[in-house]
């Protein structure tokens, strides 16, 4: 983690000035894209050892992959290998251009969606205004993905996945957006990393020895956020679109090879990329109380922040991912017909009443 | 369709009215699509063909065969002792319980009786591969409905009773313990204590199944009210089993039949449900399994000494004659018309096998379902896939 941490804070203190490292244009481009693929790909690979392989076995009574490297570390190297050497289909009455483009699509909205998280008080790939505006909009581009994806393949279980996608993704992009207000409203700011700030100085009661992390005031937007994370990465209770025991696959049926691979890792990106911004939006994101080092802003806060703020990041995702994993390996599915149910007449009524609750509140208090 | 409750009325009436409403509000195209032959919820090679609108069932029709081996045709040219082996492979998840109906069927033809010992440890061996075949249907439940932690608990205590039947009979799938006059030989030392630790092992897995499972409110949303088999539509069906005891007909061949049997030296329940839903399906077969342990528990206590097997002949010739043998399997009846000319095998065999019957109604059960419902009844229904192709 050390080493994806050293890269994120180059990313990062390319922007600053103080340190006086002069770097070109192309340079900083250069590193921001190596620190973006390091910020998606090494949680991505982690989530899947730590959760996929070896919590959901242990979970089951089993050990999980035990042979390639030590307990099994190697494994996804192994599968990654697996699938690159296998064939690549196209079926033959896929649209094949789209076809492909397909899993692209999909990956491209984590990583557009990486770019606006904070790491550290220097080391972001972008640091503007409109940031959580920025996540929610980018975060929908994964649907367009997975709706062409099954309309492309030509079959009717990847048509159905896809058709069941959009409508879930669609339906549950609202009560994510509407959980996120509450933070917006009580920070009074879009910018990701001010709402890091304002958690980190702010206090409870005159009491600053916590801060005032989000998840305490604003815990119903906290679940309500959580269950719409839960829908949107297509997971366990709401992974109808995958929905292996009745649309096979959904709309990566057709899908092989290093196609395959893509939208397997675009799936734990995305887990990977929501739990951080959960952890920025709710639990404080990179910064640690700042009373305890006596700073009161931004600019107070130390140099080697800039270090130990990824690696608290990556700590506070590894806890929202263990939650939305633990969620995954346990319940049963929902039915579409529910799903929407519980979307329209139970987050969204609720997410609505704690967007009244928090303005009233703001103002008041 | 008379005397039905309200629950059940409206249920099929909404059936019907689904059936109408289509096509009506909006002029859609439908799309037929094949599940099956291989698909995840099939179990198999079952084939589901089915008509849809939007994810609404309009028709559906099962179609059965593509694992069809014949067995009544060869076990015409095979000797009765031999045939044990085939019919082992009906409903591959309970096998011993395949064997026992079939000897009995040729035993009550040579008016042959096992002695009390072997009545016993056969009660025992049919109870415990229910078990067996049961536990998984708990677990595979989970799967169906997308919860994918249960099955692997289901694996794991079945392998406890797998480990049982393999060290009374040496073999853990296909035991071909069962002979015409008895069993093949007595029970191991040590085996009864340790399956007493086992039941108590199958007892808590049934706890953890029903905290897992049944509690869930997911899990009842998705099985409540879905899939619905009035009283006597099951009736009409030929339902058998625990389909037709969850749709409130108290009907159970262990306690029904007067067969050479130990269940009646048992104390235990037959458990019922008035719902007729796929919740009430998976509900009665849990309890099933929990009144299945209670049984091998009180046999394992008063199995009598004695020999296992009774005088029969080496070379065994069942006289002249028919006869019909039908027991309670744990997918429902299983029964086996057993026609000889007293040769070294039977002349005909006709095998009556549980599943065959129950999938008979999915054309009438699946009409105005959404497709995620479609497997929530396959595998409520429980069926398997050598049990309906034989």
């Amino acid at each position: 983690m050390s080493a994806g941490a050293a890269v994120l804070l180059a990313a990062g203190v390319a922007h600053v000035a103080s340190l006086a490292v002069e770097v070109p244009y192309w340079g900083q481009s250069l590193l921001r894209v190596l620190g973006g693929a390091v910020a998606v790909l090494l949680p991505a690979g982690t989530i899947v050892y730590v959760f996929l392989f070896k919590m959901m076995s242990f979970m089951q009574s089993r050990l999980g992959p035990m042979d390639a490297g030590p307990y099994g570390s190697l494994q996804l190297v192994a599968e990654v290998g697996k699938w690159l050497q296998k064939e690549d289909i196209v079926p033959e009455r896929a649209d094949a251009r789209i076809f492909k483009i397909a899993p692209v699509v999909v990956l491209v909205s984590t990583f557009l969606l990486v770019a606006v998280v904070p790491f550290g008080p220097d080391a972001w790939f972008t640091d503007f205004e409109g940031g959580v505006f920025y996540a929610l909009a980018v975060s929908s581009i994964s649907v367009l993905g997975i709706l062409i994806a099954g309309w492309s393949s030509a079959n009717k279980y990847s048509l159905l996945g896809g058709l069941r996608a959009a409508g879930q993704l669609i339906a549950y992009e609202l009560p994510m957006v509407l959980a996120v207000v509450g933070v917006v409203i009580q920070a009074g700011t879009m910018n990701l990393q001010d709402i890091v700030v304002a958690q980190n100085a702010g206090s409870i009661f005159g009491f600053a020895g916590l801060g005032n992390p989000y998840v305490l005031t604003q815990f119903v937007g906290f679940v309500v956020f959580m269950i719409a994370v839960q829908a949107e990465l297509t997971q366990a209770p709401f992974d109808m679109p995958i929905a292996e025991s009745e649309l096979v696959s959904g709309y990566m049926t057709e899908y092989s090879g290093f196609r395959f691979l893509i939208f397997f890792i675009g799936e734990f990106a995305t887990a990977g990329v929501f739990a951080m911004i959960a952890s920025v939006l709710f639990l404080g994101g990179w910064g640690v109380p700042f009373a305890w080092f006596g700073w009161t802003g931004l600019d107070d806060v130390s140099g080697w922040m800039n270090l130990a703020g990824p690696v608290i990041v990556l700590t506070k995702m590894m806890l929202v991912t263990f939650l939305i994993m633990w969620v995954r390996f346990s319940y049963p599915r929902f039915r579409e017909d529910q799903l929407q149910k519980f979307a329209w007449k139970v987050l969204i009524p609720v997410s609505l009443a704690n967007i009244a609750v928090t303005s009233v509140l703001k103002v008041a208090v | 369709m008379t005397l039905l409750g309200d629950r059940e009325r409206l249920s099929y009436i909404a059936a019907q009215a689904a059936d109408s409403r289509l096509n009506v509000e909006l002029e859609t195209e439908g799309m037929t699509l094949n599940i099956g032959p291989q698909h995840p919820a099939t179990h198999g090679t079952l084939r589901i063909i089915a008509r849809l609108d939007g994810e609404q069932v309009v028709w559906a029709e099962p179609s059965c065969g593509y694992m069809h081996r014949g067995y009544e045709k060869l076990a015409e040219v095979r000797t009765y002792p031999q045939v044990t082996t085939l019919v082992n492979r009906i409903d591959w998840l309970g096998s011993f319980a395949n064997e026992v109906p079939f000897i009995l069927a040729a035993e009550k033809l040579m008016g042959v009786e096992a002695p009390p010992r072997a009545q016993y440890i056969r009660t025992i061996l049919f109870e415990l591969s229910r078990i067996a075949n049961v536990s998984l249907f708990l677990g595979d439940l989970g799967v169906q409905l997308g919860a994918i932690t249960p099955v692997f608990l289901a694996f794991r205590d079945r392998e406890y009773v797998l480990n049982l039947i393999e060290a009374a009979t040496g073999g853990r799938f296909h035991p071909n313990f069962d002979r015409i006059g008895g069993l093949k030989d007595d029970l191991p030392a040590g085996w009864v204590d340790e399956t007493r630790s086992v039941t108590k092992k199958l007892r808590r897995f049934c706890d953890e199944i029903e905290d897992l499972l049944f509690g869930n409110e997911i899990f009842q949303s998705r099985t409540r009210g879905i899939g619905v088999i009035p009283r006597d539509v099951a009736l009409q069906y030929g339902l058998s089993g625990a389909n037709l005891r969850a749709s409130g007909v108290d009907w159970d061949l262990r306690r029904d039949h007067d067969l050479p049997m130990a269940w009646k030296h048992a104390q235990w329940k037959v458990w019922t449900h008035p719902d007729g839903d796929s919740f009430a399906r998976c509900w009665v077969r849990l309890q099933e399994v929990r009144e299945a342990t209670r049984i091998v528990d009180q046999l394992l206590d008063a199995i009598p000494a004695g020999p296992v097997m009774a005088k029969v002949p080496k070379i065994i010739k069942v006289p002249e004659g028919e006869a019909w043998v039908s027991t309670e399997n744990p997918l429902g009846e299983m029964g086996y018309y057993v026609v000889s000319r007293g040769d070294l095998g039977p002349f005909r065999v006709k095998i009556r096998s549980a599943s065959f019957n129950n999938i008979s109604i999915v054309p009438w059960l699946l009409r105005g379902v959404y497709v995620p419902d479609i497997v929530t009844i396959l595998a409520s229904l429980y069926f398997i896939l050598g049990d309906i192709d034989r």
